[in-house]
């Protein structure tokens, strides 16, 4: 396929997608959840919120890994890639957010939490944090968009508290990523016990970090070769062995858990579940094992296929704790509705869409180091922090 | 005072008087088709459950620590000190987390509902005298459900299976199952048996959610003083340089 028919073809798919989801919603909101979802009483959570809450969520943890590792761990090689990390997580909680809405009863409550407490509730916890994190998210985008409109002071600005809101942010994400596992400890008896640990949150946590990396190498490919950029390899290289030892150490922990608990021995037991917890291992330990040899981290190709694996394998995780782990004490094959895909497929395609549109309407790949030093004048006051593109 | 229930398996007959009961208290549609569905709904608060000779009746627990208020993110469920566990329809904003956390599948949702609300047994909180007996115990005539302190109703319990030990299996279901239930079941035969999951945790559920919860305040003053610091040590450098470089910036021009 030539260039061209390509980008026909993508066009295409986007809107018959955007067709299917606004029908879906129509029916959602208009007939009931009933009528729309294959959720019932005995299967209460689908794939809004196994896919679009847990996947959306971790697929954005880009966002924190790199604003960390450039803005406190000072790792300046990795500036190139922040902006676009900050975006893909900026706009993934905002699809998060109106996912949330389909799948509310209610939708029109959805800031009761602000006002009706209840700490004990680890969706009360998340609420605040994806909440509050957003907003971190939109004020660290910001400047990217005064930059475009040239507001040079109000970035200036902007960029001395700069400190406190990127520590916010990593903090606000290492509470909620980790507590979106920890959503799952209230149902030590209805998990299946190869998902069931009260390691759950750690293990959270760890996977996110390992699939903002990954996310951040697919997206690195796949701009370069949409905004005709050539790909940062020394840095995707480099974060090739970050992920082969994050994976390294979420197995470790996993596998100790595992023995320990003796949940192995589920294994054994007959069903569909643990070959689909295999699946899972397998995706996501092959990219660990691939990367661990020189020469695939040579090819881009490689690269970015064990990436995409990784990425995978994350997804089938969530889905197997959101969904697959539900099904033996539930006795419901869940199989999500048209309309439950359909809703689904939208946020992603608007996702891609939002995001392409960002990338060539502001400055999220090219450098302004120029208009940066003029702006800034050298002055000696301006804060290490508001260096190059990332902030 | 907190009000319990006593429900008793072989006691019941099967006559479905306390879900006849229940249904015209909570003004639901109550006709055949209603009283063949053997499974709580939005719809039917409280379902006699058919095992061959024996019966068995499902209703939620009000359990002493419940996962469904304590998961609720905007405390539309809650446990009084009355006994019976309520629900505040006006604060729900229907995430069904209850429905999810309930190791007895209890809440039910109001599926076809365009605004939907949650359903449950409220053990007839409504009724607030301190002697009431709910609906359902009202209804029964062969004391195969009754109302009373959750203490007394564990010693009649007790009695009962003293006086015909072959008659009952040795236990009472709702002492320790999930740190205590405000309903209490006494059966012929093992209660995996009568649909009463047997294997359910001994600890309250809220405790397997606290012990990683209580750390968020730990982790978020820990994390930023840390964070904070490291990037303190790793800025150090920038630091420097730039004190050099305004130092030699000062000195060259002459
Ligand atoms: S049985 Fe379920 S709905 Fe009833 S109090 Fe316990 S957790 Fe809540
Ligand atoms: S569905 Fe309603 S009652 Fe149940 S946890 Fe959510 S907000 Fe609370």
């Amino acid at each position: 396929m030539s260039a061209t028919s390509r980008f026909h073809f993508w066009r295409t798919v986007f809107w018959l997608v955007m067709a299917a989801g606004v029908v879906a919603g129509f029916q959602r909101f208009y007939y009931g959840l009933g009528a729309s979802t294959n959720l019932s009483d005995r299967f209460p959570w689908g794939i809004w919120i196994g896919f679009d809450l847990l996947c959306g969520v971790g697929l954005a943890a880009g966002g924190f890994t790199l604003a960390a590792t450039v803005h406190l761990f000072n790792i300046k090689a990795y500036e190139p890639v922040v902006r676009p990390a900050i975006l893909t997580a900026f706009l993934g909680y905002l699809l998060v957010v109106v996912a949330l809405m389909f799948d509310l009863g209610r939708p029109y409550r959805i800031w009761h939490p602000l006002v009706m407490w209840n700490p004990r509730s680890v969706m009360f916890e998340v609420g605040w944090c994806v909440m509050l994190y957003t907003t971190v998210l939109f004020l660290e985008f910001l400047p990217v968009v005064l930059e475009r409109f040239k507001l040079h002071t109000a970035k200036r600005l902007l960029q001395g508290i700069m400190l406190p809101i990127v520590i916010a942010g990593v903090i606000l994400s290492t509470l909620h990523q980790s507590s979106l596992g920890s959503l799952y400890l209230i149902v030590p008896n209805r998990m299946h016990p190869l998902w069931y640990t009260p390691w759950l949150p750690v293990l959270f946590y760890l996977s996110a970090i390992g699939v903002g990396m990954a996310m951040t190498i697919f997206e690195s490919w796949h701009s370069a070769r949409a905004f005709k950029r050539h790909l940062e390899i020394k840095l995707v290289r480099g974060m090739t062995r970050v992920l082969v030892v994050v994976i390294a150490v979420y197995f470790a922990l996993r596998g100790m858990d595992m023995l320990q608990r003796k949940a192995y021995t589920a294994l054994f037991e007959p069903g569909y579940e643990r070959w689909l917890f295999l699946l899972e291992v397998a995706l996501m330990a092959g990219p660990m094992i691939l990367f661990w040899f020189d020469w695939s981290r040579k090819s881009p190709r490689t690269i970015y296929l064990g990436s995409v694996a990784f990425i995978l394998g994350f997804v089938t995780n969530r889905l197997n704790i959101g969904l697959t782990s539900f099904e033996r004490v539930t006795g419901v094959n869940y199989f999500p509705s048209w309309q439950e895909v359909a809703i689904t497929l939208m946020m992603i395609g608007l996702g891609f869409a939002i995001f392409r549109f960002a990338a060539s309407h502001l400055p999220i790949f090219e450098s302004h180091e120029e208009e940066e030093t003029q702006a800034r004048g050298g002055e000696p006051g301006v804060p290490v922090l508001a260096s190059t593109p990332g902030d | 005072m907190a009000r319990a229930i006593l429900y008793d398996s072989t006691l019941c007959v099967g006559c479905r008087e306390c879900e006849k009961a229940c249904s015209e208290g909570k003004k639901l549609p109550y006709n055949e088709k209603v009283a063949a569905e053997e499974t709580v709904s939005s719809h039917k608060l409280t379902a006699v459950r058919t095992h061959g000779e024996r019966f068995s009746r499902k209703l939620c627990m009000h359990c002493l620590d419940p996962a469904c208020a304590s998961v609720c993110p905007v405390a539309a469920l809650e446990k009084t000190a009355a006994g019976p566990v309520v629900y505040h329809p006006e604060r729900c904003m229907g995430c069904r987390y209850c429905m999810v956390a309930c190791v007895y599948q209890v809440p039910s949702y109001q599926w076809e509902a365009r605004l939907p609300l949650i359903q449950k047994c409220d053990m007839c909180a409504d009724r607030t005298a301190p002697d009431a007996v709910t609906r359902c115990s009202e209804a029964c005539s062969f004391e195969a459900t009754i109302t009373g302190e959750r203490h007394e109703l564990v010693e009649i319990a007790r009695k009962r299976m003293a006086e015909k030990p072959n008659d009952y299996y040795p236990k009472i279901y709702g002492i320790e199952e999930v740190g205590g239930t405000s309903v209490l079941v006494i059966a012929g035969v093992p209660f995996e048996q009568l649909g009463y999951p047997s294997s359910v945790a001994k600890a309250a559920l809220p405790n397997y959610t606290w012990a990683a919860l209580q750390y968020v305040p730990d982790i978020a003053v820990v994390g930023a003083v840390l964070l904070g610091g490291i990037h303190w040590i790793t800025h150090r450098r920038e630091e420097v340089s730039r004190v050099e470089g305004a130092a030699a910036g000062r000195e060259v021009p002459q």
